[in-house]
């Protein structure tokens, strides 16, 4: 293998010397519709099964590789029908799917309604070890598959049920009415009976009915996506391909782009934030994320979490300089939060910036104020726990701790608390072992606000790690979630917001932008809300 | 000779299983690595059990340990928390490595000799002096500063060689990799061979052969030379253990997928079998390169013999 690739490298460059342009190394050279794009790539963490991955590399992948019912417009985040002909409920509780026609795998197998009940009911069987397991937690006989304790007691979800070749109906087990924008997450695509038969076969080679399809996966090192010429849909690829390059370092591919031998990255290294705006010029993307960054409070502390302490927590997020450390530390790659979502969900989603009022504006002489009048500091001291082994993350907690200590006066009001791995901060995290606040970082998704708010709020919800619980709040979202329209829905939870933004429950720091670069052979490089590239739109020279 | 090598291999039992048990010990200690495969999210605690029972995580350590050699002998290293089995991983990446460290061995044997040679037989003149002086620069230079350094000056601005190494692993891309690895190492092969050939120099073994009338030539080679080699021979021999685990920052800055990347990501991720199935292999690579080396001793000093 290494010596037929060093054999064809040495006829390419003579070639290469003959004409101007030829397709040699993959398609570098050449332009037009056919060129292939190389973009950088990490290993994914988990198998590349579509419910098994929860993290932005494998996302990459399933993004080119599957269509599901819905998908997300890679510009406004809205959730737009692909494999869907249409959804309908009446009660917000049954629904029904009606597939579109003419759908296949790149296998030539048809898109059933059968292709998508087999994904589910595999993603939420509890002994297939599915890491997005909980999304099907809504569709009814969940707890029969994935029982909280012990053996399932069923192999499938028994709210799903295939009516014909084009249509299944899904029963929820709670009134539901926008479950429907969920369905681009990536755990709701469809899979091939391959998939099922030889799990090992298509896990080597995926099958799916993207855009693009497996040419060929060099495990850990290099994925060869083609664009696959008989694909229904509308947003057909534009490229011949994308060759997606596992790279040891981000700073390494930043030099390969630099080079001119990578065409895409998509994360620009912390430390060439300063150089990138003269490096690249006009390819630098840097734009909003569906991230946001939170510091939470163990509300379970008695210490943070009895009434009155809200004076406090609100006078700590006052004496925060959101936008210094913003310019200074990030570079402008973040925005100053000033409510719980993201800007990416647009003011229709349920974006609204200032919902946090003046809590989350600096303001050292109020912030002072409210925590002397709150009883102070627990114990006059303060501790921002982190996790130190991924994300540098102790820069921007330094100078948080900075920005209120110069607030307080006192230079040991506030410290950062690095803990080794990111594990064991999860593991502290879990065990409700924090005593003061911590770092918490939210990527939704699916670009709806009940997901900024509902499981990191709603009472012991997945992902409330702070315990934060309100009656209120809760009565609010219930509401929200029956609301029959999204108007509505989204009114009701931005008032469920607004109980947050009195009870700070966690601080919003600031919204995070998704960055990226390219060089000047590809053109129209942009980053969907999941700060993916939009990887079918880019066109070569 | 034959009864040495025995009780040496018979020797490196009790060490292998010590410092396994340790590595095992130390990764385990870092924490329960479920907790971090779900992001930021908690995880969901029924999946979490189930990947806990089926990675053998819901034992106690005192039983893991042993389930996990039991199985290590059976030639199963386990499943890498990405699905892929661990030897797998090791296939794919010892070779890459193994192909690094020896272009650095080689590189930091010829120059480094070469030049230790050199300057120890001009000892005190300028020329000795300079040598001294670069190699305490290149000592005190980490490997990410002149790694980064070269690869910029040599990769992207005057484009003499490519940046990052393809996945093919040419030879002529791993040379510029393979000479930032062996820089430190290289310093130190000719500051040891500069003193011991100095030293040596003034031996009544030397001076009776230019006594003899022997040429310049063979007494510096067959008498100066080999005599002079033995701690630099015991350092290369540990060095190449150091280079094979070590290459984690140079594979990282030339994108070289091998031992070190494959070992940072690892305990980046915590994923414990990757982590624990590298290191047991480095560790025997340890053992067998130092019974090397001792056997090389009785190969460049008759006197040393082995019973």
């Amino acid at each position: 293998m290494p010596t037929a690739a060093r054999v064809q490298r040495a006829v390419c460059l003579a070639g290469a010397l003959a004409l101007a342009a030829t397709a040699c190394g993959g398609g570098r050279g050449a332009t037009g519709g056919s060129a292939v794009v190389s973009a950088s790539w990490g290993d994914p963490q988990n198998p590349l099964e579509p419910a098994n991955t929860n993290e932005v590399q494998g996302g990459k992948v399933l993004e080119m590789l599957l269509r599901g019912l819905k998908r997300y417009n890679p510009r406004t985040g809205a959730a737009e029908n692909v494999l869907a002909e249409k959804i309908v409920t009446t009660d917000a509780r049954h629904y029904t799917v009606r597939l579109r026609p003419g759908w296949t795998f790149s296998n030539g197998e048809p898109v059933t309604a059968k292709s998508f009940v087999d994904a589910w009911n595999y993603g939420a069987l509890l002994t297939n070890k599915q890491k997005n397991a909980p999304f099907f937690q809504y569709i009814d006989g969940f707890e029969k598959v994935h029982p909280d304790k012990g053996a399932p007691t069923a192999k499938t979800l028994s709210g799903l049920s295939v009516k014909d070749d084009r249509t299944f109906t899904v029963t929820l087990n709670q009134k539901f009415s926008t479950w429907p924008d969920t369905l681009g997450y990536a755990a709701f695509m469809p899979l091939p009976q391959s998939f099922f038969r030889d799990h090992a076969g298509w896990l080597a080679q995926p099958v799916g009915n993207g855009p693009y399809r497996v040419d060929s996966y060099d495990k850990g090192t290099v994925l060869r996506m083609r664009k696959w010429t008989r694909y229904p849909g509308s947003d057909p690829a534009r490229n011949g391909g994308i060759d997606l390059r596992v790279y040891t370092d981000t700073d390494t591919a930043y030099t390969d782009l630099q080079a001119g031998n990578l065409d895409v990255v998509d994360d620009i290294p912390a430390s060439q934030l300063k150089n990138v705006r003269t490096d690249l010029g006009k390819r630098y993307i840097n734009q909003p994320a569906g991230i946001i960054q939170t510091l939470a409070f163990p509300m379970y502390d008695p210490r943070w979490g009895r009434p009155g302490m809200e004076k406090v927590r609100r006078g700590l997020s006052m004496a925060i300089d959101r936008e210094q450390i913003t310019r200074e530390i990030f570079q402008h790659t973040r925005t100053p939060a000033t409510d719980w979502t993201s800007p990416v969900l647009g003011e229709k989603g349920g974006h609204k910036p200032g919902l946090c009022g003046e809590a989350c504006v600096f303001a050292p002489a109020k912030a002072r104020q409210l925590i002397k009048e709150g009883g102070g500091i627990p114990g006059g001291r303060l501790t921002i726990a982190y996790n130190a082994d991924t994300g540098s993350h102790k820069d921007w907690v330094d100078a948080v701790c900075n920005s209120i200590n110069n607030t307080l006066g006192n230079d040991r009001a506030c410290v950062g608390n690095p803990v080794g791995t990111f594990a064991d901060f999860r593991n502290k995290i879990s065990a409700r072992q924090m005593t003061g606040p911590f770092r918490s970082g939210w990527q939704m998704d699916y670009p709806l606000i009940q997901n900024f708010l509902q499981p990191l709020y709603y009472t012991n919800a997945s992902s409330n790690d702070g315990k934060f619980s309100d009656p209120g709040f809760d009565a609010l979202v219930n509401q929200a979630n029956a609301a029959p329209d999204t108007r509505q829905a989204v009114a009701l939870f931005q008032d469920a917001e607004r109980i947050l933004a009195r009870k700070m429950p966690s601080i919003p720091l600031w919204y995070q932008n998704g960055s990226g670069g390219y060089t000047e052979r590809v053109r129209n490089v942009t980053l969907n809300p999941f700060s993916v590239p939009v990887y079918n739109e880019i066109t070569v020279g | 000779m034959g009864r040495y090598v025995i009780r040496r291999l018979l020797q490196m039992i009790p060490v292998f299983i010590g410092s396994t048990f340790l590595i095992f010990l130390m990764v385990y200690a870092l924490g329960d690595p479920v907790a971090a495969m779900f992001g930021e999210r908690a995880p969901d605690p029924a999946t979490a059990a189930q990947i806990r029972h089926d990675l053998y995580l819901d034992q106690p350590l005192w039983k893991q340990y042993p389930h996990y050699m039991g199985q290590i002998f059976q030639g199963n290293f386990g499943i890498a928390f990405n699905g892929r089995p661990v030897t797998e991983l090791m296939a794919a990446a010892f070779p890459v490595t193994l192909r690094l460290t020896l272009i650095a061995v080689v590189i930091e044997m010829v120059v480094g000799i070469a030049l230790g040679v050199f300057s120890g037989l001009r000892r005190g003149r300028s020329i000795d002096t300079t040598v001294l002086v670069l190699t305490l620069i290149v000592v005190s230079v980490p490997t990410f500063v002149s790694g980064y350094l070269l690869q910029f000056v040599f990769g992207v601005k005057l484009e003499w060689a490519a940046p990052t190494v393809a996945f093919e692993t040419p030879l002529n891309e791993m040379l510029l990799p393979g000479l930032v690895l062996a820089l430190v190492s290289l310093a130190y092969v000719t500051r040891l061979t500069r003193t011991s050939i100095a030293e040596n120099a003034r031996a009544d073994y030397i001076r009776t052969a230019v006594a003899k009338g022997l040429p310049r030539r063979r007494v510096i080679t067959r008498h100066l030379l080999r005599n002079s080699l033995i701690p630099v021979v015991t350092f290369i021999g540990t060095d190449i253990g150091a280079l094979m685990g070590g290459a984690i920052v140079t594979e990282r800055i030339f994108n070289i997928h091998g031992v070190g990347f494959q070992l940072y990501q690892g305990i980046l991720r915590q994923n414990s079998p990757t982590v624990v199935g590298f290191v047991t292999i480095l560790v025997l690579v340890f053992l067998i390169a130092n019974l090397l080396v001792d056997l090389l001793y009785a190969v460049l000093d008759p006197r040393i013999r082995y019973a």
